[in-house]
């Protein structure tokens, strides 16, 4: 599982964590967010779809590094930024 | 989850209140005893694209709110206080998990949602895009797709692609149980045409004879069907009513065949629209409102003159109805689940435009006033009455 990952959480998904941050670990994206979910519940089905995708407007980056897939590994620690991408009006 | 930010409380009891649903968040209007003055409780989920706002009529108390926003899932947010406070679905609407290598489908938004049979308190059901039907047993709390529809190879051939659908993506809508067997039941869907089950969703079929479809494409074939609204009379479930790409139909059962009612409507405004609205004790009755459905299908007010058309002998003759609506250059239309009636003695009609107007007669369609004025562009209106505290 390794040392927790500091989440950096957008605007829109605040109503679930009521903070700007939180911790959560895991040894890839899906499992950093199944942990989140547990914290938050229905945190993850914003962001994830049922099929396991990342949504179309959500996107993760770690360490500065974008994560593209859910099962991508993460180095243990570090900043997990997630970002509302742009949505139209 | 959310919590009420004006504070006003539902009016119980006989008051009307309006449940309206917008792209960017929902409102409740509700109105003194006359239904001359509304009060404004919102914005609710300002931000949030809410496709449909719907009261329990079995309990008059739990209300569920179809929900997405720009960046984030769709969900069901639920309240059971007079939208005081909210508490999301544990499980919201969503397809089953594909098998290994293949492509599975993802919910993009619910669109309708439907109270079950008074029968069976709790159960809901939900329409979405892509389309598919989904059931709750629990009030709205938790979701699971429902009958074999979602994944049957043909009904999946019958739902064409994103691409074959309305432009925010094809919908399937318009749920409705037989108020006399909640084992009966129908659906439709923007790509795909109306469907009946008789044994409580086990089994579903096209239910698409006389409807016309766009010059060209086959009638015989429920991909090329685009129901816009269809609604049962409740004074008389054998009988329903339907808005559709192709004309106002009405259909009697125990017949399967669809009459084409909207032939008698006048030439210039036509028989295309999206929304179908039917009177609640009297099944001769129901009302239209047309859109210009020429040349590129402009989706606006024909001629920029918006009415109301109502008929009182079930689609023989229509009357046009827009004393106090605009009278030239106005360019909105009303979607398919933004114009609806309460259950007054006489008839209160209510619709919201695609311009954000929120409009309402208390005269069954005689004579109109616009309510309020500046919301989003307006997705659905529901007409209700709470339950005493």
């Amino acid at each position: 599982m390794g040392r927790a990952v500091k989440v950096h959480i957008p605007g829109a998904l605040r109503s679930y964590t009521e903070s700007a941050e939180a911790q959560a670990s895991g040894a890839t994206l899906a499992d950093v967010v199944a942990e989140l979910d547990r914290l938050y519940p229905g945190i993850r089905f914003r962001m994830i779809d049922e099929q396991g995708r990342i949504r179309r407007h959500i996107r993760f980056f770690h360490n500065g590094q974008q994560v593209r897939e859910p099962a991508q590994p993460l180095d243990a620690g570090g900043e997990l930024v997630i970002v509302q991408a742009l949505s139209g009006g | 989850m959310s919590e009420n930010p004006s504070g006003a409380q539902p009016v119980a009891g006989h008051h009307v209140s309006l449940l309206v649903a917008t792209r960017k968040g929902a409102w409740i209007y509700h109105s003194d005893a006359g239904r001359q003055n509304w009060r404004v409780d919102g914005p609710h989920f300002l931000g949030h694209v809410i496709s449909h706002l719907v009261l329990d009529p079995r309990d008059r108390r739990t209300l569920l709110a179809a929900a997405k926003t720009g960046h984030l899932g769709p969900t069901i947010f639920r309240s059971t206080d007079g939208a005081r406070s909210w508490a999301e679905a544990a499980r919201p609407p969503a397809f089953a998990k594909a098998a290994d290598g293949a492509t599975g489908r993802s919910v993009d938004h619910t669109f309708w949602l439907t109270p079950g049979h008074a029968d069976e308190p709790g159960v809901w059901y939900a329409g979405t895009s892509p389309q598919g039907l989904f059931r709750s047993e629990d009030g709205g709390v938790s979701w699971a797709p429902f009958s074999h529809i979602n994944d049957d190879a043909r009904y999946r051939e019958w739902m064409g692609t994103v691409q074959d659908g309305t432009p925010d993506g094809p919908k399937l809508h318009s749920i409705i149980v037989d108020p006399r067997d909640p084992a009966h039941l129908y659906f439709a869907m923007s790509g795909g045409g109306v469907h009946e089950s008789v044994d409580g969703g086990r089994s579903f079929a096209p239910l698409l004879d006389g409807l016309e479809v766009v010059e060209g494409f086959d009638a015989s074939q429920p991909t090329f069907h685009d129901p816009h609204c269809v609604r049962l009379c409740p004074s008389n479930p054998d009988r329903l009513y339907q808005q559709n790409h192709c004309g106002i139909y009405r259909l009697d059962r125990p017949s399967t065949r669809w009459q084409r009612i909207g032939m008698a409507m006048p030439q210039a405004d036509g028989d295309i629209g999206f929304p179908m609205v039917v009177h609640p004790r009297d099944a001769d009755r129901a009302w239209v409102f047309p859109m210009d459905a020429t040349s590129v299908w402009p989706r606006t007010s024909p001629d920029g003159k918006p009415a109301v058309y109502a008929t009182r002998d079930a689609g023989a003759s229509w009357q046009r109805l827009d004393a106090g609506l605009p009278t030239e250059q106005a360019w909105w239309t009303v979607k398919r689940q933004a114009m609806t009636a309460d259950n007054r003695d006489e008839i209160g009609l209510y619709f919201g435009t695609t311009s954000g107007e929120l409009w309402a007669s208390r005269d069954e369609g005689a004579h109109w006033a616009c309510i309020a004025r500046h919301l989003p562009d307006i997705f659905a209106v529901e007409a209700v009455q709470w339950a005493e505290p």
